[in-house]
């Protein structure tokens, strides 16, 4: 049962932490607390199913067209309806959300409320000593590591990273040493939309597409999020993994309570609040910036 | 003078107009709302279910209504119940304030048509139920008949009934998996969406299953909405679980029938499965659902009674698609409520419900007869057994929903065997027999 747990919790886990991702990172480095996140991962699982049934293209140049869409639409969301009230976190909250269910009407009416579905990108799955674990769940774990690994390169390696990190830091004095910092925030929204995008690509052969398929992933990508520690990627990582665990155990502790997986995870959440307000990696992040 | 010549002409052809047309001038249309989620598979259903009745209606020139020849008109209304019981109110608010309609056909969420019921009835109007199963919502008739009494069932059966049916598919299959792979005893994991309806079959589960000879391994009981189910499923392998009884009717069905045909969960599924019944499943589940059985009304080939093949070559050749239960709006209207409409010779209400409560008919599933209870009250839902309404067990067969029970299947000691034409035998998934076949 232990190899079952930890097998589930590292599955359940690096969907979490490829979803949490990308809000952590425009919410560390432009302050921006993006709840039409998931909704971006919506609309892009339905380009996917679009592309592949519809269109009869191959489902990894569906993944691409609608990372690349996506990344669009999440631009000019945020040039028309983020970027003129950004110094208002309480509108931009406002905005998002209204963005979200604006985009889950749009494809309430393309779509309908059909619950619909893409193929998996590979087929089958692997025993290890009895459990069975789909390819494709291997692959969103691999996929989890490796964006990890090429966001924390974008922001330490990179000249654009450095532009990040500094408006991050201090968007004023940022302005002052002459980067167009409005400029930096829309970039790196775009690469988090597009990060929404690909957690969408690598997990829509999982999930069941349908148009309120954000919600869920929002409030447990939130709970992530808080555990960690607000704009902290590490954070969020091991938040991610902490709540992924919590849920397994739930499940193969408490069968009758299965239900209660998610309800156990975000009182898990309030509990690290209560004794560590900033999240586990609040102050690190601190630091680190 | 031209001008005066012109306008006596066109009064000349109006009253020739009305005077060849008696029935037509100034009759109005029989209204009907159809009430149901419409941008959902159930709504679609109500809606392509009562267009059907209504153009075959019309299309003979419509109901006599006395001596009136009256013309059928749909008023469609989206109750968004899946979402908001608030706005399937309002919409129930709209049919019978706005456009005042004479008869309702729909509904589908217990929780929006218990609220949608208490309207209709406070207007007297005729609702006919298509979708909930609840037995609360016919219960009410007996405890209420003054109040209740414009309340019926059409379709599914209720509750207790859909509980009993799916208790006699998991034993029919335990007595297959028994004979053909030579297990003993049957290991069942029960798994049921967190869900007020499935609280009394995990209940019944427990209680039952050990007297049809079955062990319990355990239950499981997801989130309703879950993405993700892989937990669960390893679980149920670890107990050594020969069936899974299963009871989904949201999008958990989708997840849990894809990722358990994806891993090969050695365990046969069987129960009831909303979203296995539709046309969609094979895709939704990228085939993964394939061997699933569930409970459900309808299969293609399979035929009930003379009027049941009509009924679904009609509905496919214009819809493209199977007919889900709700889609029994067809029913409701040209079987339950035109002829009766007739007969009374009236649309008043309570004319109407004193005949149709009486009445035993035929119908695409079966016949439909409305039964009272114990005490001999009332209540408008539908009967079930041999033949009135049974329902199917259907089985996913390599893309095809292909009906599998009854196969020859005896209701009680002495009674005769029933297999409805189109009924195919079950088949046992190929990674359940490599896993038990000895």
């Amino acid at each position: 049962m232990i190899l079952d747990i930890i097998t589930s919790g590292l599955i359940n886990g690096s969907v979490y932490a490829l979803l949490a991702i990308g809000f952590s990172l425009i919410f560390g480095a432009a302050r921006i607390v993006n709840l039409a996140h998931t909704a971006f991962y919506m609309v892009a699982s339905y380009c996917i199913y679009y592309g592949t049934h519809k269109m009869g293209i191959h489902p990894v140049l569906a993944m691409l067209v609608a990372i690349i869409l996506v990344t669009l639409v999440g631009l000019i969301c945020y040039k028309l309806f983020i970027n003129p009230i950004r110094e208002h976190e309480a509108a931009v909250l406002i905005a998002t959300i209204a963005l979200a269910m604006a985009m889950q009407e749009i494809m309430l009416l393309i779509f309908t409320g059909d619950f619909l579905s893409v193929p998996s990108l590979v087929k089958g799955y692997l025993e290890i000593i009895g459990v069975k674990i789909a390819y494709q769940q291997l692959l969103t774990i691999g996929v989890a590591l490796v964006i990890l690994a090429g966001v924390w390169a974008l922001l330490k390696k990179t000249r654009l990273g450095l532009a990040i990190r500094s408006t991050a830091d201090d968007r004023e004095v940022a302005n002052l040493m002459g980067m167009n910092e409005s400029r930096v925030a829309m970039i790196t929204m775009g690469v988090s939309v597009g990060l929404a995008a690909f957690a969408g690509a690598v997990v829509v052969p999982l999930a069941v597409v349908n148009p309120h398929m954000w919600m869920h992933p929002l409030i447990m990508m939130l709970a992530v999020v808080v555990l960690g520690g607000l704009g902290s990627l590490k954070g969020s990582f091991a938040g991610a993994y902490i709540l992924g665990f919590a849920e397994s155990l739930v499940v193969f502790l408490i069968p009758l309570g299965a239900f209660l997986k998610g309800s156990v995870a975000l009182c898990i959440m309030i509990l690290v609040l209560v004794i560590r307000p900033e999240g586990l990696f609040g102050v690190a992040f601190e630091e680190e910036r | 003078m031209k001008k005066n010549s012109f306008f006596l002409s066109i009064l000349l052809v109006l009253l020739l107009v009305m005077a060849v047309t008696p029935a037509a001038w100034g009759a109005k249309a029989i209204k009907i709302g159809v009430i149901g989620p419409m941008n959902f598979v159930q709504g679609k259903g109500h809606w392509n279910g009562a267009t059907m009745a209504a153009e075959e209606i019309n299309a003979k020139g419509g109901l006599w209504v006395g001596k009136k020849k009256m013309k059928v008109e749909l008023v469609k209304a989206d109750s968004n119940e899946f979402l908001s019981v608030t706005d399937a109110t309002n919409a129930m608010e709209l049919l019978l304030t706005r456009h005042k309609v004479d008869f309702i056909v729909g509904g589908f969420r217990t929780e929006a048509v218990l609220a949608m019921q208490d309207m209709a009835m406070d207007y007297k109007k005729i609702f006919i139920g298509c979708g909930a199963a609840t037995d609360e919502i016919c219960t009410r008739v007996a405890k209420d008949y003054n109040t209740y009494k414009y309340w019926f069932r059409q379709t599914p059966i209720n509750s207790t009934f859909l509980g009993n049916t799916s208790f006699i598919h998991l034993g029919t299959v335990g007595a297959i998996m028994k004979k053909y792979l030579n297990i003993p005893k049957i290991k069942t994991a029960v798994v049921a969406e967190k869900a007020e309806w499935t609280e009394g079959v995990v209940k019944a589960s427990q209680a039952v299953l050990p007297k049809m000879g079955m062990e319990v391994v355990g239950v499981w009981r997801p989130s309703a909405v879950a993405t993700d189910v892989t937990a669960e499923l390893s679980a149920i392998q670890r107990s050594g679980a020969h069936m899974i009884f299963n009871w989904f009717s949201a999008s958990v069905g989708i997840t849990f029938a894809r990722q358990a045909g994806e891993l090969k969960i050695p365990a046969a599924r069987v129960g009831i499965n909303v979203e296995a019944q539709k046309d969609g499943f094979w895709e939704a589940t990228q085939g993964m659902g394939n061997y699933g059985m569930t409970l459900n009304t309808y299969a293609r080939g399979v035929e009930f009674n003379e009027l049941t093949a009509p009924f679904m070559n009609r509905y496919i050749e214009r819809f493209g698609e199977t007919p889900t239960y709700t889609a029994d709006t067809y029913g409701a209207i040209i079987y339950s409520l035109a002829p009766t409409i007739e007969e009374a010779e009236t649309l008043n209400s309570d004319k109407i419900v004193a005949i149709l409560e009486n009445r035993e008919f035929a119908v695409p599933a079966g016949r439909l007869a409305f039964i009272k209870d114990a005490q001999g009250r009332h209540l408008h839902d539908v009967k079930w057994g041999p033949g009135y309404i049974t329902a199917l067990g259907v089985q996913w067969q390599d893309g095809e929903l292909k009906g599998v029970w009854p196969n020859r299947w005896v209701a009680a000691k002495g009674a005769p065997e029933i297999t409805y034409k189109g009924i195919v035998p079950y088949k046992i998934a190929p990674w359940i027999i490599e896993k038990y076949k000895k």
